[in-house]
């Protein structure tokens, strides 16, 4: 390393030179506003002719350093271009008319006020908090239950394994519109001709909750099966064998010690499928897109299968209102985060207990 | 644990029961992706008119219409996943790698806020990172929507928490000694990453891998948002769901392209079926 040294100097400072000379001169351009096709790759180029020449640079001591910064630089850099600057963007936004290009004034509070005066939105947010904890319950019960099911002595548990599995490798929007087919054309035959019913489960708002709902768990549930099989396989042998030669029978089993010895595996289920719960959006849309007529509030509204997710999508896509649509976001990130930590605070304390 | 027959046969039919209800929609979609147009809604769950010769019609109308271009949808959602993957792995590995083994205020900053963003739902900044990007795209001179890199850039920013965050649970069991023992040989430090550490991680890369590639390739609303419902460059979710609202109700055509789309995921889960479902319970454990 050291015989190169001198070489090196001369190539990492021409490096830093050249490259900060690109960049800068790329940058002028962007500002004076003279578009040419060139500048992009010319600030590319000059980033990585500076990252190249504090690689080379020549010292024993801030090596390490350098390197460290490198290593971080490219994605806190995507992190910060993505996730930051847009959070804090977004927030801002939410108090002012922004349209989506531009600010024109600042409006204060007048976007959260005006939503909660839309009575399409409360019904948004009500419908869901009872979709996430009716799939919490149903969800965790029936993974649960598979679980047992693949993790007992019966044959072929691998086949069932994957097969329970495998919906979840579905994306929502394939899946939404696998199931639009079978509820109207496949389950509407069978129900003609079994009870006389003829109108699909998606043409009522009701049914088509239902009707999201099964599929939600149809996807979901052997994915926390899995988490389940792998938490039931950390309960000791030797404590199952106690139980049963202290004539333990197959209930008390599973209630005194299988239930209470994974009850970090519960919490992590229970969290896993509150917050995707909450976050549905893809299978909501694909398979009734929101719609629905339902009665709330003395109101008639036509939204009566949308959650909260197609709510802001739809608010500030389709109908254009960015600003509202960004402050309904925030307060969704708002509740989303105080329901996690309040779950995770009651789970911990249900462990302890244990 | 012995298990009387009774409740063994018992167990297994239902086992069988509800393996014949997950898979029954997927047996929907291919019987009838073998049918024409009025056999499907006559008859949706018989195979009567099914054919091989109508599945490759039918697969033929799906792949050659130009309202679907599925290889270009194909090719843009292998391109955007299989970059974003590597991209992530590499990345993910370097920036965990600093932040295990620096124990400074700065490293501790940067995972405490790689590990908060967690929570952030898409929701709250998809609308603003449009218009970042726009605008970024148009400053800098490169397209950041409705292109290929743009698209990439974000799943790196979007991806980069949770892969940074499993890595280095990984990064933190591996003996520190061994990176020691390198230095004093003469190994510079990013020698020690790509020759000792880089290739330990290979396990919970593949974990990393799995996790982000089912989400990518998956993925709707971020691509939906950023290359726009009739842009020219679609994903596959972002061009099927196009198709579908320009075909409605042409079962014929949507569930041939349905089949098409979650083909790819259904053959590799069946080559690496015991590596996915060890990745998707680890990635959620820890």
């Amino acid at each position: 390393m050291t015989e190169s040294k001198s070489g090196n100097k001369s190539l990492s400072l021409g490096l830093l030179v050249v490259g900060a000379a690109m960049m800068g001169f790329a940058l002028v351009l962007d500002v004076v506003g003279i578009r040419v096709g060139y500048r992009g790759p010319l600030l590319i180029a000059g980033a990585l002719a500076v990252l190249a020449g504090l690689y080379f640079y020549p010292t024993i001591e801030h090596h390490r350093g350098i390197i460290n910064f490198i290593f971080l630089f490219p994605l806190l850099f995507t992190f910060t271009v993505t996730v930051i600057i847009p959070m804090a963007l977004g927030i801002g936004y939410s108090f002012t008319d922004w349209n989506g290009v531009k600010v024109n004034n600042y409006v204060g509070l007048a976007n959260y006020t005006s939503m909660f005066k839309d009575p399409a939105f409360i019904w948004s947010i009500v419908l869901t908090f009872l979709f996430v904890i009716v799939n919490m319950i149903l969800v965790n019960v029936i993974g649960f239950l598979l679980a047992l099911l693949c993790s007992s002595k019966i044959r072929g548990t691998d086949f069932y394994r994957a097969s329970y599995f495998l919906p979840n490798l579905i994306g929502g929007i394939v899946l939404g519109y696998i199931w639009q087919f079978i509820f109207s054309n496949v389950l509407i035959k069978l129900t003609a001709s079994a009870f006389g019913m003829r109108n699909s489960l998606l043409s009522n708002s009701k049914t088509a909750f239902i009707a999201i709902i099964i599929v939600y768990i149809w996807q979901y549930a052997g994915y926390i099966m899995l988490i389940y099989i792998t938490g039931l396989s950390t309960v000791p042998k030797d404590v199952l064998e106690a139980a049963s030669i202290d004539g333990a029978d197959a209930k008390t089993t599973l209630f005194k010690i299988k239930i209470p010895m994974i009850a970090s595996t519960i919490t992590i289920c229970t969290f896993l499928t509150l917050t995707s719960a909450f976050k549905q959006f893809d299978v909501n849309m694909a398979l009734t897109n929101g719609t629905g007529s339902v009665k709330f509030l003395g109101k008639t509204l036509s939204n009566g299968t949308q959650m909260l997710a197609l709510n802001i999508y739809n608010t500030a896509i389709s109908k254009n209102n960015y600003a509202l649509g960004q402050a309904k976001a925030v307060l969704f990130f708002i509740i989303l985060a105080a329901v996690s930590i309040i779950q995770v605070r009651i789970s911990n304390s249900k462990e302890v207990e244990m | 644990m012995k298990l009387r027959k009774g409740p063994a046969t018992a167990l297994i039919v239902v086992a069988i029961l509800v393996a014949a209800y997950t898979l029954f929609p997927f047996f929907l979609v291919v019987i009838n992706s073998m049918k024409k147009a009025n056999d499907i809604v006559a008859n949706p769950v018989s195979l009567a008119g099914a054919s091989f010769a109508q599945l490759s019609q039918n697969i033929q109308n799906v792949v050659t219409n130009s309202n679907f271009n599925f290889w270009a949808a194909f090719g843009t959602s292998a391109i955007v996943t299989i970059i974003s993957l590597i991209l992530l792995a590499l990345f993910g590995g370097m920036a965990a790698w600093v932040i295990c083994r620096n124990k400074t205020k700065w490293s501790t900053v940067i995972y405490m806020t790689f590990i908060a963003s967690m929570i952030i739902p898409f929701q709250v900044v998809m609308l603003a990172l449009i218009s970042t990007f726009r605008d970024v795209g148009n400053f800098i001179g490169i397209k950041m929507l409705q292109s290929i890199p743009g698209i990439v850039f974000a799943y790196l920013g979007f991806g980069g928490a949770m892969t940074v965050f499993i890595l280095t649970g990984f990064i933190k069991g591996i003996p520190y000694e061994l990176e020691e023992a390198a230095a004093i040989d003469g190994c510079s430090p990013e020698g020690t990453f790509f020759r000792i550490i880089f290739p330990l991680l290979k396990p919970v890369i593949t974990t990393v891998t799995i996790l982000n590639g089912m989400w990518i390739w998956n993925d709707y609303l971020l691509p939906s948002l950023m290359l726009g419902q009739n842009g020219p460059v679609k994903t596959l979710p972002v061009a099927v769901q196009a198709f579908v609202g320009s075909y409605v109700k042409r079962w014929d055509l949507i569930l041939p392209a349905a089949l098409l789309a979650i083909l790819p995921m259904i053959i590799l889960f069946i080559i690496a079926q015991k590596q996915i479902i060890n990745g998707m319970v680890e990635g959620a454990i820890k």
